[in-house]
C-alpha cells in the first residue's frame, strides 16, 4: 500500500494528433515502465482499431513509480480514457477516478474544439488542470499565442504551463514534477468499510473479467469476499494488482490507489461500470454516488453476407460481449438478409467499432442495416389484446397503424463546438434535422451551439456530414433528453411491388418523402438492370411517396463463341452464378449486398 | 462419332487489338517443323477416337492463311486416309484480305479448300484502323472479288457496334457488304475482351464503346437487315441464305462431337473433353514428348454436357432440341433448367418453350447471357482426368 500524500491519479486530455499517446509513452519510459525494447508505439492504445483511429475504447490505466526531486517515490497512475460521447459514461467514471489532468496543447496548431468538451468534463470533477504544450521544436510552435488561447478560450491560468517535445523527450522530467507539485493527492481512510469504483472491467483469456478499482475507502486484498453493491453479486478476490503497464501483483490496494482485481467472475455484464465494491462482512452502507445502467440508445441488424457463417457470426457476437456488456443483442430473421442479430449500441461510433471488430477479428462480411432508434408506442385496444406500451426496435416490427395511439422517440441535446467558419452550415444541418436551437455562445474564434434533436436524425449519419461541412473541426457531444411524441411514420421501400423489410425506416412525415427520393434514386444506381424493368418505390402505407423506374436490360450476349471453346463460356457462367450468389432476392430482383449498406448511408460524404 | 475436325495455326503477322483468340506473332516459323507436328496431332487424335466420315473440316487461327498450302494439302489428305470424307464435304478456312495472302487463294483450292471465310472486320478504311488491321479497304474489296470468283461459298466477317459508328454509318456497310452476294455473312458485335489492348484503352477512356441500350439498337438493326438482304439470322452472330448456314459450326452449336488439333485447340469427343496446350512451343514440346498435344482431357459428367448443350443451341435461332437432348442425357436435361424461372421470362416474351424445344425469341436473343443466368443451374465442376 502507498501513503496517500505519495499518490497522484491524473488523465491527459488532448485533440487527436496533439501527441497524447506519444507523451504517454515518453511518460512510462521515464519511470521505466517499460524498457526501450520492450516500448511498441503507443502502448496504450491496445486494438488495432484504437491505434489505426487514433481514438480509445476502453479506459486503460499505467501505475508509474516515480522519484522525483524532493528525494520521495510517488506512485503516478495515469488513466487513459475513451475520448468519443458513445462512451461519456465511461468516461465520466475514469474521470471521477482521478484528481487532475494534463492537458496537452499542440504548439502550433493551439486550442482544437474537441479538446474543450473534455476539458470542461474535467473541470467539472473538481480536476487541477495541468497545462503542457506539446510540439515547442516545430518551427511553426508559437507557445506564447497558445497560452494565450488557453486562457482565453478555456479560462484557466498557462503562465505555468510545461513546454515538451514528447517526440524529442524535452520537457519530460518536467512534467512529472508538475504532476506531483500540482495535482493534489487523493483522500481516504484505510480504516474506514471498503468502497471501490469500478472504473472498468474486460474480459482476459487467462484471467476471466479483469476489473479495473480505484480504492476511495478500505483496502482489497486477494481472499476477501467482496459485494457489488448495484450488480448485488458476491466474489472472492483471488488476484490483486497493478499494470506498470507489465501486470504486476501486488499485495493489496490501498485508498486513493487504482489497481485490478480478478475475482473468478464469467462475464463482464456482472462487472458494470460505475458499480461499488465493497466486503461482504462489515462493508460500507451507502455506494458511491453516479451510478447508472447504460442502455443501449441505437440499434440495427447484424447479417452474414454468407448465410452459411450465421453461427459463426453468433459465436463471434458472444465472444464480443464477453468483453463489452454495454452492447445487446437478439436474434432477428429477414426475409431479405435471412437470419442475423439485432443489435444495440451505446452510438454509432461504438456500432462500427463492434461491426469492424466483427469482421477483422472474427474474419466476418457482414451487411448492417439502417440504424435506428427505440420508440416508445401506445397501442389501443384490439378485439384480441388489450391496450398496451410497446418499445419498438426494429422497423419490421412497427404494428398496425390503426391501433396506435401514439408514438414518441427519444430525444438528445447536442452541443457543437466549432470554429465559427462552419457554424452556417451547421445551423442548417441541424435545422434539417428537425432540430431547436437552445444557446448560442462565441468564445474566440469559436462558436458553442446548443440544439435539441430527435435522436432518429442524429444516427442518420449526422455526425458524418457534420464532420464533413467542418472538415474535421465541429466536435459534437450529447446527451439524452428523454421521449417525446412525434408524427413518426413507417416508410416501406418496395422494390417490384414487394417491400424489402431490411431497407424499412420509421422517419418523421415531414422529411419522409425527401428521404425516400433520395433512398429511391441511389438505389436506382445501386440495383443492375434486371431483363424487365423494376419499379422502385418508398410508401407510408399505401401511399407512394417516391418513385424510380429502373429500365430494362437490353443487351447481354457474348458476339462470338470461338472454336467450339465451350469450357470458357461455361467459366463466364459460373462467375455470373457466383456473383447472384452474393445477392439477395426480392420480387424476382436480384439487390447487391452493396446496395443494402451503400442505400442506407444517405447524404454525399 | 465425331464427324467434325477443327485445325488451329495460332500465328499472325500482328496482333489486333481487339482479339483474345490463341495466337500468337513470331519472327519465324520452322514451317516443316509445324507440319510434322499438326500431322502427328492429327494421327493421335485418329488413333484415339477416329471413326469417319468427316463431313467438315475447319482451318482456324491465328491466320491460317499463313499456312503453306502444302501444309494445308498434307493435312487434308492426311485427313481423308486417316477418317475418310463425307460427300460434299464441307472444308473452310479462314484467310485475311492481304494481296500475299490473297494470291494463295488458288493453291488453296487445288489443296481440298471449297469453303473460304475472309477476315475483313469493316469496309471502312479509319474503322480497318482503329481495329489493328494489316489490310487496307482496297485490299478487302480485291480479297473479297477473288474470293468470289475462286470459292463456291464464301463467308466473311465484320465487326460492328464500334466506337464512334452510327447506325447509319453501319447500314451503309452493310449494304455495301450485301452487295458481293456472299450465302454467309459473320456479323460481329465489338466486345471488349479482358487481357486485350481494347481494355485497357476502354480502362484509361482511350476508347469509348456505345452505351449498351444503342448496342442493343445495333442488334437489332443487323439481323434486321441481314434478313431483308435474304440472309436469315441463324445465330447470334451468324447469318446465312437457307441451307448455307456454316454445317461446322453448327456442329458446335448443336452439341455434336468434332475433334481439335493443334495449339489451344479444344474438343469433344463421347462426353470426353480435350484442350491442347496453347502455347506454340509447349505445344511442339508436347508433340516431342508424348506424340500430341493434349493438354487436358476430361470426362465430363452428365449435368455439365447438359449446361455446355445449353449454352450451345440457345445461340441458334431454330433453339435446343431438348427431345434430343433427353434422348442422349435423360433426366438431367430437365435438372438442369430452372422451369420457375423459364416461366417467367416466357410471360416477358424473351424465350419459348414446347415439350420438345426450347429457343429465344428475337427479343431474347440480345439477352442471350442473362437468360442463361437465369435458367441453367450450373453445377459446379468435378473433375475427372482421364
Amino acid at each position: 500500500m502507498t501513503e496517500l500524500s505519495l499518490i497522484r491519479n491524473f488523465s491527459i486530455i488532448a485533440h487527436i494528433d496533439h501527441g497524447k499517446s506519444t507523451l504517454a509513452d515518453r511518460l512510462i519510459q521515464a519511470c521505466g515502465g517499460l524498457t526501450d525494447r520492450e516500448m511498441s508505439e503507443q502502448v496504450l492504445d491496445n486494438m488495432d482499431i484504437e491505434r489505426e483511429r487514433g481514438i480509445t475504447i476502453k479506459a486503460q490505466t499505467v501505475r508509474l513509480n516515480y522519484t522525483a526531486r524532493d528525494g520521495k517515490t510517488y506512485a503516478l497512475n495515469l488513466m487513459d480514457t475513451p475520448g468519443h460521447v458513445d462512451f461519456a459514461y465511461e468516461v465520466s467514471r475514469s474521470l471521477a477516478a482521478c484528481e487532475g489532468a494534463l492537458l496537452v496543447v499542440d504548439a502550433a496548431q493551439g486550442v482544437e474544439a474537441q479538446t474543450l468538451a473534455n476539458v470542461y468534463q474535467s473541470i467539472e470533477h473538481d480536476h487541477e488542470i495541468v497545462p503542457v504544450i506539446n510540439k515547442i521544436d516545430l518551427p511553426a510552435a508559437e507557445p506564447e499565442k497558445v497560452k494565450a488561447e488557453i486562457e482565453d478560450i478555456i479560462g484557466i491560468d498557462a503562465s505555468d504551463a510545461v513546454l515538451t517535445s514528447a517526440k524529442s523527450g524535452i520537457g519530460i522530467e518536467e512534467v512529472l514534477e508538475a504532476v506531483v507539485a500540482r495535482i493534489p493527492p487523493p483522500k481516504g481512510d484505510r480504516d474506514a468499510p471498503l468502497r471501490g469504483m469500478l472504473v472498468d472491467s474486460w474480459y482476459d483469456p487467462y484471467l476471466g473479467v479483469v476489473i479495473l478499482v480505484r480504492v476511495i475507502d478500505g483496502v482489497i486484498r486477494k481472499g476477501l469476499n467482496i459485494r457489488f453493491m448495484q450488480g448485488g453479486t458476491e466474489h472472492l478476490v483471488d488476484r490483486v494488482g497493478a499494470f506498470t503497464p507489465k501486470r504486476v501483483d501486488l499485495p493489496e490496494i490501498g485508498p486513493g490507489e487504482i489497481g485490478f482485481i480478478t475475482a473468478q467472475i464469467k462475464e463482464v455484464e456482472q462487472a458494470r461500470v460505475g458499480d461499488t465494491i465493497t466486503t461482504v462482512k462489515n462493508g460500507a452502507a451507502q455506494a458511491l454516488p453516479g451510478y447508472k445502467e447504460v442502455q443501449p440508445v441505437v440499434f440495427c441488424g447484424l447479417f452474414p453476407v454468407d448465410a452459411a457463417d450465421f453461427e459463426k457470426l453468433r459465436e463471434s457476437i458472444a465472444k464480443l460481449r464477453l468483453n463489452d456488456a454495454s452492447f445487446s443483442y437478439e436474434m432477428e430473421s429477414s426475409a431479405a438478409l435471412g437470419f442475423g442479430f439485432r443489435c444495440g449500441f451505446l452510438g454509432l461510433l461504438h456500432l462500427e467499432i463492434i461491426q469492424e471488430r466483427l469482421s477483422r477479428e472474427y474474419d466476418l462480411d457482414l451487411i448492417t442495416t439502417a440504424p435506428s432508434v427505440v420508440y416508445r408506442i401506445q397501442l389501443a385496444a384490439s378485439r384480441t389484446e388489450d391496450a398496451r406500451e410497446l418499445y419498438l426496435h426494429n422497423p419490421a416490427d412497427y404494428p398496425d397503424v390503426n391501433r396506435i395511439l401514439s408514438i414518441e422517440e427519444p430525444w438528445i441535446k447536442a452541443t457543437i463546438y466549432t470554429p465559427d467558419e462552419y457554424l452556417g452550415s451547421i445551423l442548417k444541418l441541424c435545422q434539417d434535422r428537425r432540430g431547436i436551437q437552445t444557446g448560442l455562445t462565441y468564445v474566440g474564434g469559436r462558436a458553442q451551439v446548443s440544439y435539441e434533436l430527435p435522436l432518429n436524425e442524429v444516427v442518420f449519419d449526422f455526425y458524418d456530414r457534420l464532420k464533413s461541412i467542418s472538415r474535421g473541426y465541429a466536435s459534437f457531444d450529447y446527451e439524452q433528453i428523454g421521449l417525446r411524441e412525434g408524427d413518426l411514420v413507417k416508410m416501406n421501400i418496395l422494390v417490384n411491388n414487394e417491400p424489402v423489410d431490411a431497407l424499412s425506416l420509421i422517419v418523421h412525415r415531414s422529411v419522409a418523402e425527401e428521404r425516400g427520393r433520395g433512398m429511391c434514386e441511389r438505389l436506382k444506381d445501386l440495383i443492375p438492370r434486371h431483363l424487365f424493368k423494376i419499379p422502385i418505390q418508398a410508401a407510408i402505407g399505401g401511399k407512394v411517396i417516391a418513385r424510380e423506374t429502373i429500365a430494362a436490360l437490353r443487351k447481354d450476349v457474348t458476339a462470338k463463341c470461338y472454336g467450339g471453346d465451350i469450357t470458357r463460356k461455361k467459366k463466364l457462367l459460373e462467375k455470373q452464378k457466383k456473383g447472384k450468389a452474393r445477392m439477395r432476392e426480392y420480387g424476382n430482383v436480384s439487390i447487391p449486398q452493396e446496395a443494402f449498406i451503400a442505400a442506407l448511408r444517405m447524404g454525399e460524404p | 462419332m465425331a464427324q467434325a475436325l477443327y485445325i488451329h495455326w495460332p500465328f499472325c503477322l500482328s496482333k489486333c487489338p481487339y482479339c483474345d483468340f490463341n495466337s500468337h506473332v513470331r519472327d519465324r516459323v520452322d514451317q516443316a517443323a509445324w507440319a510434322e507436328a499438326l500431322l502427328t496431332d492429327l494421327r493421335h487424335e485418329h488413333a484415339v477416337g477416329g471413326q469417319g466420315p468427316l463431313r467438315s473440316v475447319f482451318f482456324g487461327g491465328g491466320t491460317p492463311s499463313l499456312m503453306p498450302p502444302s501444309t494445308v494439302a498434307a493435312l487434308l489428305s492426311e485427313a481423308e486416309r486417316l477418317w475418310g470424307f463425307a460427300e460434299r464435304v464441307e472444308i473452310t478456312l479462314e484467310a485475311n484480305p492481304s494481296s500475299v495472302e490473297t494470291r494463295a487463294f488458288a493453291e488453296l483450292e487445288a489443296a481440298g479448300i471449297n469453303r473460304l471465310s475472309a477476315g475483313i472486320q469493316a469496309l471502312d478504311e479509319a474503322a480497318l484502323r482503329l481495329l489493328g488491321r494489316a489490310h487496307g479497304l482496297a485490299e478487302a474489296r480485291a480479297a473479297l472479288d477473288a474470293a468470289c470468283a475462286r470459292f463456291e461459298r464464301v463467308s466473311f466477317d465484320l465487326i460492328y457496334g464500334r466506337p464512334g459508328q452510327t447506325l447509319d454509318d453501319w447500314a451503309a456497310e452493310l449494304s455495301a457488304a450485301f452487295a458481293y452476294g456472299t450465302e454467309h455473312l459473320s456479323l460481329y458485335q465489338l466486345t471488349i475482351e479482358p487481357g486485350t489492348r481494347f481494355a485497357t484503352d476502354a480502362r484509361r477512356g482511350v476508347l469509348v464503346m456505345p452505351d449498351p441500350d444503342l448496342q442493343a439498337d445495333f442488334f437489332a438493326l443487323t439481323r434486321q437487315l441481314a434478313a431483308d438482304a435474304g440472309l436469315r439470322p441463324y445465330e447470334i452472330s451468324n447469318h446465312a441464305r437457307a441451307g448455307c448456314e456454316s454445317r461446322h459450326n453448327l456442329t458446335y452449336w448443336r452439341y455434336e462431337d468434332y475433334h481439335g488439333v493443334g495449339p489451344g485447340a479444344h474438343g469433344r469427343r463421347g462426353g470426353v473433353a480435350t484442350a491442347r496446350h496453347r502455347k506454340p512451343e509447349n505445344y511442339l514440346a508436347a508433340i516431342r514428348n508424348s506424340g500430341h498435344g493434349i493438354q487436358e482431357e476430361r470426362r465430363l459428367i452428365i449435368d455439365e454436357c447438359v449446361t455446355e448443350a445449353l449454352l450451345m443451341g440457345l445461340r441458334l435461332t431454330e433453339g435446343v432440341d431438348l427431345g434430343r437432348l433427353r434422348r442422349r442425357f435423360g433426366a438431367a436435361v430437365d435438372g438442369a433448367l430452372d422451369h420457375r424461372r423459364m416461366a417467367h421470362l416466357q410471360t416477358l416474351g424473351l424465350l419459348r418453350h414446347t415439350c420438345d424445344r426450347l429457343w429465344l425469341t428475337e427479343q431474347g436473343m440480345p439477352l442471350l447471357d442473362a437468360v442463361l443466368g437465369e435458367i441453367v443451374r450450373c453445377e459446379p465442376q468435378r473433375t475427372v482426368t482421364a
